[in-house]
């Protein structure tokens, strides 16, 4: 299988042939893919080199002009790096683009906590007006990612090696139910969902499955929530409890409790693989299976 | 001294501006540094309008340097792309017109700034977006101060812009002696180590500001430097 990361380069190689309102701007992350894009639209397609606060800057200019700009790079250099640039060149602005990560939060263990970025969608949930994608597989990454260069808002795309076995159906942002049961709701966003779809096997809980975490589809959740017991457990790539404030605002009227499972904040300092990661995270099916088990008890 | 009489009128003219407007008093000294910059570049040099402030082709202005904005609103004011009665409001609630210009509540202010090195940045973002469509008219200023230079986000743009030859775009640096551990070698040698076209002017002498702005520079990108008094 192809990772997401390959599927974005091939189908926004094709986007850019398509689509003259497109441009495509890197910081020599994944140049060498796009080879072809930068030999075709040598106009469009901008290098800037490893300058991550003038790719977002940049990319703000071209949107001031009517392009539309996607900025590509590492999680940790795209979000986390030039912060303020995202804040300030599209949102101040009221410009938008597209943002597409690479990386996520364990991608690379081998490399160590410098190219991790478990916080990046928590960061990006301080800022007004982002929707933010995280695929679980190379085809929904794709259907995502076709979505956002045909609209016009501002999207980040959180792309991961870490995928499901299997695509789900794009269903226009609202998390899809997988599993009805009466025990609890268990939300699992992107890659998170074959492992706990394998964690909650033979318990009696509802599965929604999310590939846009924001905005929220709150109204999802307290459907879900009306058919089983109010004990909602979040299942995230990144930061734990992520979204456990939009949850608890989704339910503000509903007597609840949630628990948000990811990625801690005590730095691992371990290098492997990224199975080895989420075992280290207790995002492991047995993991998961023992802390859902005992929350939903 | 090369300002003719009419000049001098401009500039009372704006300075009674400038006057309108109360309550950034910490910024007015930054404020008037910019003045005869940017007057001679919005009457002379800048192919924009209030009735061409959204055609795609025009040129653009964007002030990086957001802080002590009163020259820039009263040069606005002038031109009439902002009513005089609005400057008078500054900072108020009501009030487009912030002590950091927000470029959604002004027509004719290009981008929102405040925060320092954002500008350079996005003029080059501006001129490879014309550059992409085809618009290789429109001619692209940004105005950054001395001391924003240290900002490495501005580098990280005058680094590129040099070998990525985007002659469309002009950085005006207003160099008031107020980066603390200044430029040793002059800030011009900074943009010309990185293939930039650069001057540096007097930045009150209207007739060499007005040469150094339309300079040709084929194939570069074009910085002028405006010596102003120091802390001015």
């Amino acid at each position: 299988m192809d990772t997401m990361r390959d599927r974005f380069i091939a189908t926004t190689t094709r986007l850019l042939d398509d689509d003259p309102r497109l441009a495509l701007l890197l910081a020599e992350i994944s140049k060498d893919g796009f080879q072809q894009a930068l030999l075709r639209h040598p106009e469009r397609v901008i290098n800037v080199g490893i300058r991550e606060q003038l790719l977002i800057g940049a990319g703000g200019g071209m949107a001031l002009t009517g392009m539309r700009p996607i900025m590509h790079t590492f999680a940790s250099f795209l979000v986390e790096r030039p912060f303020e640039q995202v804040k300030l060149d599209f949102g101040h602005q009221g410009v938008h683009g597209i943002l597409v990560s690479a990386g996520g939060s364990y991608d690379w263990p081998a490399s160590g906590f410098t190219h991790m970025s478990p916080g990046d969608v928590a960061l990006m949930d301080t800022l007004d007006g982002w929707t933010v994608h995280v695929p679980g597989h190379p085809d929904e990454a794709e259907a995502l990612l076709r979505e956002a260069a045909a609209g016009d808002g501002s999207v980040y795309l959180r792309l991961s090696v870490h995928a499901n076995s299997s695509p789900q159906p794009i269903g226009g942002g609202g998390f899809t139910p997988l599993r009805e049961g009466s025990r609890g709701v268990v939300v699992a966003v992107g890659p998170m969902l074959d492992h706990t779809l394998a964690a909650t096997e033979g318990l009696d809980v509802t599965v929604l499955y999310a590939t846009t975490v924001r905005p929220f589809d709150g109204e999802g959740l307290r459907r879900a929530v009306a058919g089983a017991r109010p004990d909602v457990v979040l299942v995230e790539p990144y930061l734990a409890g992520t979204s456990t404030a939009v949850a608890n605002d989704a339910l503000a009227e509903v007597p609840h409790r949630v628990l948000g499972l990811g990625i801690g904040r005590r730095e691992l300092r371990r290098y492997g693989s990224v199975e080895e990661h989420l075992a280290g995270q207790g995002l492991d099916p047995a993991s998961l299976r023992a802390r859902i088990a005992a929350f939903l008890s | 001294m090369t300002n003719t009489t009419y000049a001098q009128d401009d500039i009372r003219r704006l300075h009674r501006l400038m006057a309108l407007m109360t309550g950034d008093e910490k910024h007015s000294p930054a404020a008037t540094s910019t003045l005869d910059a940017l007057w001679v570049l919005y009457d002379r040099v800048l192919r924009v309008s209030p009735a061409t402030a959204r055609d795609p082709g025009r040129d653009r202005f964007l002030l990086s340097k957001g802080h002590g904005p009163m020259a820039y609103y009263a040069v606005l004011a002038e031109k009439g792309f902002v009513e005089e009665e609005a400057l008078s409001g500054f900072g108020g609630y009501d009030s487009p017109l912030g002590h950091h210009p927000d470029r959604t509540l002004v027509p004719g202010v290009e981008i929102g700034s405040g925060s320092l090195g954002h500008g350079l940045p996005l003029a080059v973002g501006s001129v490879l977006g014309l550059r992409a469509q085809g618009l290789t008219e429109p001619r692209v200023w940004v105005l950054i101060g001395d001391a924003e230079l240290d900002e490495g986000s501005n580098h990280e743009a005058l680094a590129y812009a040099g070998p990525a030859g985007l002659e469309q775009l002009h950085t005006l640096v207003i160099d008031n002696s107020s980066a603390s551990y200044g430029w040793p070698g002059g800030i011009a040698s900074r943009f010309s180590a990185a293939g930039w076209s650069a001057e540096t002017v007097d930045g009150r002498d209207h007739q060499a500001l007005y040469a150094a702005y339309t300079a040709p520079h084929p194939g570069r990108p074009r910085a002028v430097v405006a010596r102003v008094e120091p802390k001015s």
